[in-house]
């Protein structure tokens, strides 16, 4: 099967989510017999966007439109579906996010094809095609039968392993048809915050509770971000009480996030910030109670004062 | 303006989950149901928008009878009428297509819903009802004001936020703090009770994803714990052990 992935780019670069997207594709690829094609929108370099060769794609579509400069739903789900047809892929992986999702669901209602949400595994292509996703945020999952022609699949982090090999793909420039109602939003302004690391993107995340009890004390927490490198993230109730921006919000109702290593630190473990979380590989919990629920759902536990705790931990990390 | 706000009703954020019927059936037993949180805030906000607008605010929910206490408690809660279509919903693109039809019927300037139910997380019906209509769709939505015919919002982007500008009819997917969640009180309890809620059959779609089974995740293993006055434990054995530093 021919495969066409959606990247998201950053600067120009391809975001890691994205890399595992094409390893994704990559893989249902050579399991089905078939090549993979990336596909970049807006700005871009073309040295950066060949690196989408050591993940596995044989090539890039890049419309460099400036308009797709600005994320815009519309406009990429007609790139997108332009591309399927170019390039005549039967399969599109795009890295689960709010873009991700909004582009998988207007090429999908175009297409008529099969999507899931939240693929967690490769799918199963042996007389079918089939993919294990997750449901009920993270407490479950579910095995889906893909039965449309064409099957768009958005995938978590960590739904695949990525190795990068030497290899570099073709870049071609591709220049889809684009309608007036694909350019309908006027961006009036945006707010962001500057070079910060993402959430999704992390590979190691460290989160704040109310146990940080105030704003004036997320230093030491910070500190350890930076020397792990790191992205930072809160509770609901952090974000609520504006000690930290909502886009650091984890949980239920904000992030759901799926990194190597999640280091909470003052955070109670309630189920709705556990249902952000339980996707991660590796799970750290400070917390001076040691009868706190987050206990239960961590791999390491150091019952403490997290004022006390964090500098020691960035010490030993710097220390090496 | 006629707003329509789309409502799941999915259980409490704290139910334990499990399945029957060999795993293809949610054990629905002790389990409490409620709005979805993010259509809450959806219909918080629609609320507020009909409010200051002298508008018509609809319900909707694609969902069997036992969806109707949520129904009710929306109705009470500020929505002028409801409809429910009467079907077990199977995925998305079937829910989408409800939607699409019931909006093609009755032409709304404004459809809100949540970023994503908390059943299925996909976060995609917003988009693809917006492609079903052939009309603009945006998601996850945090700030929205109407005036005169044209939205204003900010919609929550990797890292931050973006304020856009569009023309109605559009189609949003929300979350907080768009509005905080209303709390039905006792005149809206009792009102809601003789507020009309239409059910209406589905519209037929085609399969195109069939459900197969459901699993739960692997139980966890137990915690190890590290005493407080030996970090440097902790990082050797986050390289050597879990590695994942
Ligand atoms: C519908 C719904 C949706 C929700 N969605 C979310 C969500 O998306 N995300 C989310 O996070 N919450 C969510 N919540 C809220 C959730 O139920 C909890 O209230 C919240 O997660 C608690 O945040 P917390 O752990 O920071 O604070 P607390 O529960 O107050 O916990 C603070 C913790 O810090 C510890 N502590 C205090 N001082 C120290 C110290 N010096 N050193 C070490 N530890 C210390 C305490 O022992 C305690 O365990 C939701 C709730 C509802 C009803």
């Amino acid at each position: 099967m021919s495969v066409l992935v959606f990247l998201e780019t950053d600067k120009g670069i391809i975001k890691k989510t994205s890399q595992e997207a094409i390893a994704y594709g990559a893989a249902v690829a050579s399991a089905t017999g078939g090549t993979v094609t990336a596909l970049a929108l807006g700005e871009g370099d073309a040295s950066e966007l060949a690196k989408a060769g050591r993940f596995g794609a044989a090539k890039v579509l890049h419309a460099a439109d400036p308009r797709l400069n600005q994320e815009n739903s519309l406009a990429y789900a007609s790139a997108l579906v332009q591309a399927v047809g170019a390039t005549g892929s039967t399969v599109v992986i795009l890295a689960k996010s709010g873009i991700g999702d909004a582009v998988a669901a207007r090429a999908a209602a175009r297409l008529k094809a099969a999507i899931v949400s939240g693929a967690t595994e490769l799918p199963d292509t042996a007389g079918g095609f089939s993919v294990k996703r997750s449901i009920y945020t993270g407490k479950a999952f579910a095995t889906v039968e893909m039965k449309a022609p064409v099957k768009i699949i958005a995938i978590r982090k960590n739904a695949v392993d990525v190795q990068a090999e030497e290899g570099s793909a073709a870049v071609e420039v591709f220049n889809p048809v684009f309608g007036d109602n694909d350019f309908k939003a006027t961006v009036t302004g945006s707010e962001k915050a500057g070079t910060q690391l993402s959430l999704t993107d992390a590979d190691i995340i460290v989160s704040g509770g109310r146990g940080m009890k105030g704003p004036e004390n997320w230093q030491p927490l910070i500190d350890l971000a930076q020397a792990l490198g790191a992205a930072t993230g809160c509770s609901k109730p952090v974000s609520d009480l504006d000690w930290r921006p909502h886009h650091e919000h984890i949980g239920q109702t904000g992030i759901k996030v799926a990194p190597n290593l999640y280091i909470a630190c003052g955070i109670s473990g309630a189920i709705q910030h556990l249902a952000g979380v339980n996707g991660s590989k590796c799970i750290v919990v400070i917390n001076k109670d040691p009868e706190a629920p987050f206990f239960k759902a961590a791999d390491y536990g150091i019952v403490g004062d997290v004022f006390d705790v964090l500098p020691r931990l960035t010490k030993a990390i710097k220390e090496g | 303006m006629k707003i329509l706000v789309c409502i799941t009703n999915v259980p409490d954020t704290t139910a334990r989950i499990s399945f029957t019927d060999g795993d293809t059936k949610l054990n629905k037993a002790g389990v409490q149901y409620i709005i979805g949180p993010y259509d809450d805030y959806a219909l918080a906000r629609g609320v507020e928008l009909k409010e200051q607008s002298g508008g018509m605010l609809t319900v909707l929910n694609v969902g069997p009878a036992d969806s109707e206490p949520q129904i009710r408690k929306a109705l009470a809660i500020g929505a002028d009428d409801a409809i429910r279509v009467d079907a077990e919903p199977v995925d998305s693109f079937f829910v989408a297509e409800q939607i699409a039809h019931v909006a093609r019927q009755n032409g709304y300037d404004l459809i809100l819903m949540g970023r994503e139910s908390i059943d299925f997380n996909s976060g995609i019906v917003h988009g693809l009802v917006g492609e079903l209509l052939g009309i603009p769709s945006f998601s996850p939505v945090m700030k929205l004001d109407i005036e005169g015919g044209k939205a204003r919002f900010a919609r929550e982007i990797d890292g931050g936020k973006e304020y856009l500008e569009a023309d109605l009819p559009l189609i949003l997917g929300c979350q907080e703090p768009i509005a905080e969640w209303k709390i039905p009180n006792m005149r809206g309890i009792m009102t809601a009770r003789t507020k009309p809620l239409q059910v209406v059959e589905p519209v037929p779609t085609e399969e195109l994803t069939v459900l197969q089974k459901y699993e739960l995740p692997p139980a966890k293993g137990a915690c190890r714990m590290i005493p407080a006055e030996e970090a440097e434990t902790l990082i050797r054995l986050l390289k050597t052990e879990a590695k994942v530093l």
